[in-house]
């Protein structure tokens, strides 16, 4: 758990905001499935749930986490729900006759995941619920995590609540002919709280837990749907990530890149579980972006050194890549594999045709920067630089940026 | 559920299908006939409008009612029929709009009541 640097999630003195996540994390979701069956409406079981746990994270800091946390939500949201539901004698009479443990069916957690990530709904309120209702994130604390004011979020909530009712969006697993688009949809979202942790900097560290969040998720979709390739695939790549968090910055906070990153410090038994896991997915022949993805980090993750890396299986992996998923950000990294197995001239010459798309993308230029660098045009390269750090406001990638134009 | 789709036709689709011959354009008029053929459980009226030129707007926002000549917003994209349709959920919905023939653009609307 990455627990070292940041504000609290958890608001919490007494006990550590990675074990109030966790253990929230585990129960919420379950407990949503659980309301969700009695009462039938996704918003009021939601709001039962948000007001649980809101409870348990003012409560728990000062008087430790109960023994059966899943008890103790069970009824605080069971109470509040009686009382809620006062005028409504059938849910009330339901949830009366509801005990804890309620152990929902795995499909009940399922079909809570896919109402959050209904594409009837805008990516930002898709990822907004899913924190929020199946790993029990309080409104609060994704406020804190993506930098944005609490009342956007809350709005963001309210208003995807108010249209998966009036809209009729269901609460259920699509059917087979469109699983795969819409497991794409949960699996975006996910990769997105990835990506969202992952680039966070000293600066956004709680940002970092998002990490954990996406983790979970997979993990959990994982056991929920233990063969779908794609969703292996995710989660290890998220665990490959992982495994190298603490090769990622340096003791000041600042950035290292993969390249001078001490590979002592990566998790080697982490690395084998997701190097597995991809072995399990490949055996089903369904190739998918997560999958290569994972595997082009795999291939930097088995390498012993930055010279040692097997450059032409990742050049292979990004074509298979760029055919299932064209990108033009995906050929900035091609091109960097590139020059480790057709020189820098060729790296360059392939760089230089996304110029117009990718202008305003600073890895573009960085990447440039290097390569002509590394071809003896230390002015040209000198701008490729400065014009980088224009672009970024990522504070360790300035820094970075900022060092290389002052020794350039 | 209720809901309404609205059927929406950029202006280069109308173009388009005013530039195709009458053998091509009738097809096209009898797919998207079939479709409502096939979805007839679900169908429970609607019609296409004639064209957003033959509109009259009343604008109630002042003193005075004031009658005007053209649609309520002047737009590349026009509303040129509509389908109320009665189904389970959104994803009923979303399963029958996403084989609709014609125009490519659909919007569907949950009815109040």
């Amino acid at each position: 758990m990455s627990t070292a640097a940041g504000p609290n999630r958890g608001n919490g003195t007494g006990t550590p905001h990675a074990e109030l996540a966790s253990v929230v994390r585990e129960h919420a979701g379950r407990l949503a499935a659980a309301l969700m069956a009695v009462t039938g409406d996704f918003s009021t079981a939601e709001d039962l749930v948000q007001d649980a746990v809101v409870t348990a994270l003012r409560r728990w800091p000062t008087e430790g986490i109960p023994d059966r946390p899943d008890a103790w939500l069970f009824t605080v949201a069971r109470n509040r729900g009686l009382d809620v539901l006062r005028r409504e004698a059938n849910y009330r009479a339901k949830l009366a006759q509801l005990q804890w443990p309620a152990e929902p069916e795995p499909d009940e957690r399922l079909r809570l995941i896919f109402t959050c990530c209904h594409p009837a709904l805008s990516r930002p309120a898709q990822i907004a619920l899913t924190l929020r209702v199946v790993c029990g994130l309080t409104t609060a604390q994704i406020a804190r995590a993506f930098v944005t004011p609490e009342t956007t979020v809350a709005r963001r909530i309210t208003r995807a609540k108010r249209k998966i009712a009036d809209a009729g969006i269901p609460y259920r697993i699509p059917d087979p002919d469109e699983l795969n688009a819409r497991l794409g949809e949960v699996l975006a979202v996910i990769y997105l709280l990835l990506n969202e942790g992952y680039l966070s900097t000293a600066e956004k560290a709680q940002s970092r837990d998002l990490v954990d969040d996406a983790h979970w998720l997979a993990t959990l979709l994982h056991q929920l749907m233990p063969t779908e390739p794609e969703v292996i695939g995710l989660l290890a790549l998220i665990k490959l990530h992982r495994a190298r968090t603490d090769a990622r910055f340096d003791h000041d906070g600042e950035l290292v890149l993969l390249q001078h990153q001490d590979r002592s410090r990566w998790d080697r038994d982490v690395i084998a579980e997701a190097t597995q896991l991809l072995t399990q997915a490949a055996r089903q022949r369904r190739p998918g972006p997560y999958q290569l993805q994972a595997a082009i980090v795999a291939c930097h993750a088995e390498a012993k050194d930055w010279a040692d890396t097997d450059w032409e299986q990742i050049v292979v992996l990004y074509d298979m890549l760029l055919h299932l998923a064209p990108s033009p950000i995906t050929r900035v990294h091609r091109a960097i594999a590139l020059r480790y197995t057709a020189g820098p001239q060729a790296a360059l010459d392939e760089l230089d045709t996304l110029g117009d798309a990718l202008d305003g993308y600073h890895l573009f230029h960085a990447t440039r920067a290097d390569l002509l660098r590394a071809l003896g045009q230390p002015y040209q390269a000198r701008s490729a630089d400065e014009r980088a750090l224009e672009l970024t406001a990522n504070p360790a990638e300035q820094a970075l940026l900022q060092q290389r134009i002052s020794w350039g | 559920m209720k809901y309404v789709l609205l059927f929406v036709e950029p202006e280069q689709y109308a173009k388009d299908l005013e530039a195709m011959d009458q053998a091509d354009r009738d097809r096209a008029f009898m797919l998207a006939g079939q479709w409502f053929v096939e979805n007839a459980d679900k169908v429970k009226g609607g019609s296409k409008l004639r064209p957003p030129d033959t509109a009259t707007t009343v604008r109630l926002d002042g003193a005075d009612p004031v009658i005007l000549d053209g649609p309520f917003v002047e737009g590349k994209e026009v509303v040129s029929g509509y389908a109320e349709v009665e189904a389970d959920n959104l994803d009923d919905v979303l399963a029958m709009v996403k084989t609709w023939p014609g125009c490519p653009v659909v919007e569907i609307r949950p009815l109040e009541s």
